[in-house]
């Protein structure tokens, strides 16, 4: 019996030359990461462990991304806990403000997180790696404790759910969130979970890496463990130049054994909204219905990438939105951000009417930068529309791509781009 | 270990955003979390709730984020064991990390009702509903997560390692 790509990335981190899925091992990190909400109660733990030094230096990323630049004086607190211990223990990859950029968009564009790594965060978005063909999972502050002062984690092997995306024949203004939400519709919350999401097909080898990125940070949202796509010419060609350490592509083996395999035509999919309060309450653009609006956030580990930006600019260049709209655009990272400048887009987003942030998750989980008044509704191309999640439990969130996220912000209720061509 | 207490009961797919908001994360202490514990699912929760009281909740419960301060928060309430029909991975990870028991058990999810006494035998993974007189098998702990909470949790057991290694 052959092995999926999961399994044998596993199996490489325990030393062995096969895994089972629910086999249990102890498997060696390539890298451990921690944010300014998860890293205080990590390093309180790690703290009483009682060794004198962390595993390797090189290999964990600190990264002040949530409540940052800080909201008020007890959440500068929590990323001083943080500064402090990374100048302590001499962590090579802690990255201050103006220097940072949201953890998921900010370590892949850093070639910190590789091909064929194993990576957990204390940041269930930690998933978002998979996108590079690695292993990647979302972890407490506990078990990153333990990390951090071992290099090691203990990690169940997961069965695979193998979703193949037939087709390329999109349609316009489709990409990856979209695609992504419309498996969660289909398979709901918890679909995978405990599981793995291999995601192949025609359709994502067509996928950019960005559109990639997306897709396999919301694996989550469905349950997963972790979310993975086959390396190919496209994360070669993102890895070459940024990459810090060797890597390695590992692909699924045609006898690879699934718990279960789902076909889905591309074709069909159209922009997609998942309506409050689950991100499983996926509809298609043409079925939303009418649904005023008060702020629409582009943005995110979700949608905060450059292609991300140009896909909004392309929608929002010579408009104006509409007067009742707060739009807020954070980028993912600095370079994410100068790139968008050089490129003339914040001058777009500017100009039609909206607000651009310095990187951050901010609004994404209510935070700061943008949190909801009671009754308020907001589009957001973030990956999570809980109750409460952006601020007020009676506010209501919206999920989306880019696209309709600008073009529901020009209309000032949900829609499509092509209702503001 | 046998756990007996009142219930509290929740629904499906109860997120970390609503087991503790994310405007609470500007700390971590428990008992501070505590007086928030499910506020965006029940506000007055942590007004109601005492010592020795158990959630029973449906299925994917603690989905969303990694946050640890969600089961730090219903530790925190002093809240004795929680009950799902399934959880969501992390949140079990992180509950046996830092020694909240918990227990998968779509039957008792089904059965019990807020309000029930229920006791909770551990070891034998039953779970008996004292007010409605059923019984409800809840699925056996991996040897290996028992063993974590044996030892107090992760962070005892890796000490205990650390100590074997020098």
């Amino acid at each position: 019996m052959g092995m999926t790509i999961t399994e044998k990335i596993l199996a490489a981190h325990c030393g062995r030359d096969r895994v089972a899925p629910g086999e249990l091992i102890k498997a060696r990190v390539d890298l451990a990461l921690a944010n300014d909400i998860t890293a205080p109660i990590a390093i309180a733990e790690f703290n009483k462990i009682g060794v004198a030094r962390v595993f390797d230096r090189d290999r964990i990323a600190l990264i002040p991304d949530h409540f940052t630049p800080n909201k008020d004086i007890r959440s500068a607190e929590q990323a001083q806990i943080m500064r402090q211990f990374a100048r302590r223990y001499q962590i090579t990859h802690y990255y201050e403000i103006g220097r940072m950029g949201i953890e998921h968009c900010l370590l892949p564009q850093e070639g910190l997180t590789l091909p064929g790594d194993l990576i957990i965060g204390a940041d269930s978005h930690t998933c978002t790696y998979g996108a590079l063909g690695a292993f990647a999972t979302g972890v407490g502050s506990t078990d990153l404790a333990a990390a951090m002062a071992t290099g090691e984690v203990w990690l169940r092997v997961p069965e695979t759910v193998k979703v193949v995306f037939k087709g390329a024949n999109w349609q316009p203004w489709v990409g990856g969130k979209d695609l992504i939400l419309y498996l969660i519709g289909r398979i709901g919350v918890d679909g995978a979970l405990y599981q793995a999401l291999e995601f192949t097909g025609e359709a994502v080898a067509a996928l950019s890496l960005e559109g990639r990125l997306t897709m396999a940070n919301m694996a989550i949202e469905a349950g997963a463990k972790n979310g993975i796509f086959t390396p190919d010419e496209k994360t070669r060609s993102y890895v070459e130049g940024r990459a810090k350490r060797p890597y390695k592509f590992y692909e699924s083996d045609k006898n690879a054994r699934y718990s279960r395999v789902l076909e889905l035509d591309s074709g069909a999919i159209e922009p997609q909204v998942a309506f409050p309060h689950l991100p499983e309450n996926a509809r298609p653009i043409s079925e939303v219905g009418t649904v005023q609006i008060d702020q629409a956030v582009i943005g995110s580990c979700t949608n905060g990438r450059i292609e991300d930006l140009r896909e909004a600019a392309a929608v929002l260049k010579g408009k104006k939105i509409d007067p009742r709209v707060r739009l807020i655009v954070i980028p993912g990272t600095q370079e994410i951000y100068r790139q968008a400048l050089t490129e003339g887009l914040i001058e777009i987003f500017i100009e039609a009417g909206a607000a651009v942030s310095t990187p951050t998750c901010g609004p994404c989980l209510g935070g700061h930068m943008g949190v909801l008044a009671g009754g308020e509704k907001a589009v957001s191309t973030t990956n999570r529309n809980f109750a409460g999640r952006m601020g007020h439990p009676e506010s209501e969130i919206y999920l989306s791509g880019p696209a309709v996220a600008a073009a529901s912000a020009i209309l000032g209720r949900l829609g499509g781009p092509g209702e503001v061509e | 270990m046998i756990i007996t207490g009142r219930v509290w009961k929740f629904s499906d797919d109860i997120d970390t955003d609503a087991i503790i908001p994310a405007r609470y994360l500007n700390t971590s202490d428990p008992a501070e979390l505590a007086g928030h514990c499910m506020e965006d699912a029940d506000p007055d929760f942590s007004k109601k709730v005492k010592p020795g009281d158990i959630i029973v909740a449906g299925k994917n419960f603690g989905c969303g984020s990694s946050r640890e301060h969600a089961p730090l928060a219903i530790k925190g309430a002093e809240i004795e064991a929680v009950v799902a029909a399934s959880f969501a991975r992390i949140f079990y990870r992180n509950a046996f990390n830092i020694g909240l028991p918990i227990f998968e058990s779509p039957d008792a999810a089904a059965g019990i009702r807020e309000g029930d006494r229920i006791r909770i035998d551990s070891a034998g993974g039953l779970i008996y509903n004292l007010t409605l007189d059923e019984e409800y098998r809840a699925t056996a702990i991996p040897p290996f997560m028992a063993e974590i909470l044996a030892a107090g949790g992760l962070i005892n057991q890796i000490r205990r390692q650390v100590k074997d290694n020098v």
